[in-house]
């Protein structure tokens, strides 16, 4: 379980660090993290706005010698996917919010034959063919499951750029270290705009598999399968993954801090819906508001205890997301109805601004001072 | 009076690779056959150790019961999908997929034809029922017209339901594919044939000479309302819609390289 308390650099680790920065789009800067971290295989398919993620490995992964593959279809792409992560290779596949619906069916495999991959999924306005403006209405498809069947898959939606970087060497520890899919959920503005980054790759290091398939040579045959078809054994299968989720739910969640130590509203936001929410707390501190900002890392294990932990204070709670409210769902099931849980979301690719959840703010603190919330 | 006996010569016998077990499949399946002839044709090309196979969604998703090779289950229809991501990153190993008509030529032909167009360097064995067995018996793509099945009650109709497709004829005019034929196991003969198509379609991957498949006319008794042999004497029926024989084999010509390609 990991907590980020945000602190202001030195001056001296300010200047250190703006020498060492390089400025990265955020699909690029995903990719080049991919490869650093040792990616052996990228499979994907064009769509706006994660296509220069597919052009940056379509570049990079033959000059280096690895696997790029441009698919027939995003059923192409997350299969070609499945087939090089069951012989144990690191493998990357992304997309955007149409295309990451064709993989669910994969998704499901994967999650049920626990072979590790990771995938990005940069949203986009939807339903339907939507907009390729930014949006966070995945959320439901990322967390609660994706494809059929009784299954979780960790969920990492970075805030920054260079935090995209961090969490996608951390993406393909979590998925080797507990044998699933792991999802990369960014969204159109973590895509496509340009931040100036410290490039800290990391690169996981290596592990021997006693499952990936390489030839049954001097050994017994292994077989990746999620077909179980006695009831039993199925049931047996399905509670050795339960057991896993426990696992990875107790020790994988993490979750940024800012300004909560006295805060009596608490703004809970994630990806880019946090980095508006952040002005948003500022503004409303300068206007003397005790506001602090809650922002889950990891959506899937979501940090439920932590947020439950909050609202035993006296506290209100404003969820903004780029939805028509996803993740708020979440936040009351943990909350417990301890404390008032309001919403503010946009959609279709449109964004909140900052000015429009500090207007939020204002209501929830008023009615939390007239004592009438609840 | 003894005569003096001599030992045995054995002629044929079970290959190693084929695991001694009885199977799931109905009696008097051609799926049993084309199991034997492809862990025949493994051993005598030395291969399983190197091999990787990919399971179908259909009767024969239970292969990896069978054949003590590594296998990987594949959604339906994407198996050519899967053996491209293994067979890029593990150039070293053999790659096959093994799919019926429902996998490969209906929810699966994206990922056929781009597999095949790609030429890539896998070997497909395509067993070609003309039914849905698994489900119960339902017209597949490849069901022949009039034929009646569970979903054409009255048999097929091209008005409503359309003709058959010729997958292999369709694949073999991709430049990248290296080696298309189609076989029967409508009688020893025939098995024999197929066996050397299967170990023909092995070799150009060996070569690296390109995509390779061997679709294979079998029979489904139970899904056709037949017995056994009824089932395997209307075979040479099926013959007549999808002739028997070697489509294409390019697989002498190794594959060019990429980069002399535009050249």
């Amino acid at each position: 379980m990991t907590a980020t308390a945000e602190r202001a650099p030195t001056t001296e680790e300010a200047t250190r660090s703006k020498r060492s920065r390089i400025l990265m789009k955020g699909n690029e800067a995903i990719a080049e993290a991919a490869i650093q971290a040792g990616c052996d295989a990228y499979f994907g398919y064009p769509i706006t706005p994660q296509a220069e993620l597919l052009e940056w490995m379509a570049r990079r992964m033959p000059e280096l010698g690895r696997v790029f593959v441009q698919a027939e279809s995003e059923l192409g792409a997350i299969n070609m996917g499945l087939g090089a992560a069951a012989t144990g290779a690191r493998v990357l596949v992304s997309s955007s919010s149409p295309g990451f619906s064709l993989m669910a069916e994969a998704m499901s495999y994967m999650a049920g034959s626990e072979t590790p991959i990771v995938v990005v999924n940069v949203m986009r306005g939807g339903p339907g063919l939507g907009s390729i403006g930014p949006s966070q209405s995945d959320y439901f498809q990322a967390v609660k499951g994706h494809g059929h069947g009784d299954y979780k898959v960790p969920v990492l939606a970075p805030a920054s750029i260079g935090e995209a970087v961090e969490l996608v060497a951390t993406a393909f520890e979590l998925a080797e270290r507990y044998r699933t899919p792991v999802i990369l959920l960014a969204d159109g503005i973590l895509g496509q705009a340009m931040e100036p980054i410290e490039p800290q790759f990391r690169h996981p290091p290596r592990q021997e598999f006693d499952w990936a398939l390489t030839g049954a040579d001097g050994r017994p045959p292994r077989v990746l399968r999620s077909l179980h078809l006695q009831p039993e054994r199925l049931e047996e299968h399905n509670n050795a993954l339960q057991a896993k989720f426990r696992e990875i739910a107790h020790t994988e969640v993490r979750w940024a801090g800012e300004q909560l130590d006295d805060a009596d509203l608490a703004v809970v936001a994630y990806g880019t819906a946090a980095r508006i929410a952040h002005s948003a707390v500022r503004m409303a501190r300068r206007e003397g508001m005790r506001v602090g900002l809650f922002r889950p890392i990891t959506l899937w294990p979501f940090p439920e205890a932590q947020l439950r932990e909050l609202a035993s204070r006296p506290t209100a709670m404003l969820v903004v997301e780029l939805s028509a409210g996803q993740m708020v769902e979440d936040v009351r099931l943990a909350v417990e109805g301890r404390c008032p849980v309001a919403f503010h979301g946009r959609t279709g690719g449109m964004l909140p601004t900052p000015d429009e959840v500090l207007a939020e703010l204002r209501r929830l603190d008023a009615t939390v001072r007239a004592g009438g919330a609840g | 009076m003894t005569a003096a006996v001599a030992p045995p010569r054995v002629i044929a016998s079970r290959p190693e690779l084929l695991i001694d077990r009885s199977t799931h499949y109905c009696p008097g399946c051609g799926h049993g056959i084309i199991h034997r002839l492809l862990a025949e044709v493994l051993e005598e090309l030395e291969l399983a150790p190197r091999t990787i196979a990919v399971a179908p969604v259909g009767c024969a998703v239970f292969a990896y019961d069978y054949l003590k090779l590594d296998w990987v289950e594949a959604p339906h229809g994407r198996a050519p999908a899967v053996a491209t991501g293994i067979r890029r990153v593990r150039p070293e190993s053999f790659v096959l997929t093994y799919q019926g008509d429902g996998d490969l030529a209906a929810i699966g032909t994206a990922e056929i034809i781009h597999a095949a167009g790609r030429g890539e360097l896998i070997t497909a064995i395509f067993v070609n029922n003309g039914i849905y067995g698994m489900t119960g018996g339902q017209m597949a793509p490849t069901t022949l017209l009039g034929q009646h099945t569970t979903s054409t009650p009255t048999g097929r109709e091209a008005g409503a339901a359309g003709f058959p497709i010729p997958m292999t004829e369709m694949l073999a005019i991709l430049p990248g594919v290296a080696y298309a034929a189609r076989g029967s196991v409508s009688d020893p003969p025939h098995i024999g044939k197929t066996k050397a198509m299967i170990k023909r379609a092995c070799k150009a991957q060996v070569d690296g000479a390109g995509f390779a498949i061997v679709e294979i006319l079998s029979n489904c008794p139970v899904g056709w309302g037949m017995t056994a042999l009824e089932s395997m004497e209307h075979l040479s029926e099926v013959e007549q819609v999808y002739p028997l024989g070697v489509l294409v084999d390019r697989s002498a010509t190794p594959r060019q390289p990429a980069a002399a390609e535009g050249a």
